[in-house]
């Protein structure tokens, strides 16, 4: 079959982009302007939720045993594979979407068993965690154009550490904005709106 | 023999069509919501097979790429879909859109 694509492109150019697995290259470099624009994506679908529906807080509920069991027993092992997940993006399959989507389910799993968060962290810690991943890539996006590059283009002997520091603000904000929108709706403390 | 990477593509076409059928046919939201996220999986799948096009060789990195940041897209798409479908819900008593609802 003739070869089509751009397997051949990614594969001349990889060694510039400061990452050794193709995929990572191609999300975080080469097409890096596709995936800045798939984090506002997200959080415009957080902003579209939050502003059709609030939901309360609920109380925080005792589970049934055997949730309780799993939900001490898996969160650590999920939170440890999120990291691996995030790490090994740089040489392997993984990277900041796959962490952020196991974070996200340790989320979901401790919002189903129970598992309440405070009020206050609820307001602007949270805020801050959702918008971090987004405000981090734009930074950087823009801050190498301070050198007199273009945006998104990054110098070659940081260009390693800028993707990760990028992968890791995107991990942490996908996995904050896929586990707020389970709870469905903007969530208000205790003292109403 | 047909080619592993057009049969995955094939498969993908399918779902596609499954999905686009039922989210004309029936009415309720939420068979439209899951009718839209197994269009999805469909695409992803046309996406993944055909990275693998040509044999003995390390996969297309682009469509792997697109179809990442897809799903996770979907998800949060699918989120805002729902919500939407519970505001329909509140708002008329039923989770069907009112040009849907049948005539009395």
């Amino acid at each position: 079959m003739r070869e089509s694509g751009l397997r051949e492109a990614v594969a001349s150019e990889i060694s510039q982009s400061g990452v050794v697995n193709p995929v990572t290259a191609v999300l975080l470099n080469f097409r890096g302007y596709d995936t800045l624009l798939e984090m506002g994506v997200l959080l415009l679908a957080l902003v579209g939720v939050w502003s059709l529906s609030s939901v309360p807080l609920p109380r925080q509920r005792a589970a049934g045993a055997v949730l309780e069991v799993l939900m001490q027993a898996l969160i650590p092992v999920m939170l440890l594979v999120a990291g691996y997940l995030l790490w090994v993006g740089g040489s392997a399959p993984g990277g900041a979407f796959q962490a952020g989507a196991v974070l996200a389910a340790a989320g979901v799993l401790a919002l189903l068993a129970g598992q309440r968060f405070q009020a206050s962290l609820a307001n602007w810690p949270l805020r801050v965690l959702i918008v971090s991943g987004l405000a981090i890539f734009v930074t950087v996006a823009g801050g190498v154009m301070v050198g007199g590059a273009r945006l998104l283009e990054y110098p070659l002997q940081y260009a390693g550490s800028l993707i990760l520091l990028i992968e890791a603000a995107a991990t942490v904000s996908i996995g904050a904005i896929l586990t707020v929108l389970f709870l469905g709706g903007r969530p208000t403390g205790k003292g109403g709106e | 023999m047909i080619h592993p990477a057009f049969l995955y593509a094939l498969t993908g076409v399918s779902l596609f069509a499954l999905g686009l059928y039922a989210l004309i046919v029936y009415p309720h939201l939420l068979r439209k919501i899951l009718a839209i996220n197994v269009m999805g999986s469909g695409v992803f799948l046309i996406l993944v097979g055909l990275a693998r096009r040509v044999p003995g060789t390390l996969p297309d990195p682009v469509p792997h790429a697109m179809a990442i940041t897809g799903i996770v897209v979907a998800v949060s798409a699918t989120a805002l879909a729902l919500v939407l479908m519970l505001r329909v819900h509140a708002a008329t008593g039923r989770a069907v859109l009112p040009d849907d609802q049948p005539k009395r």
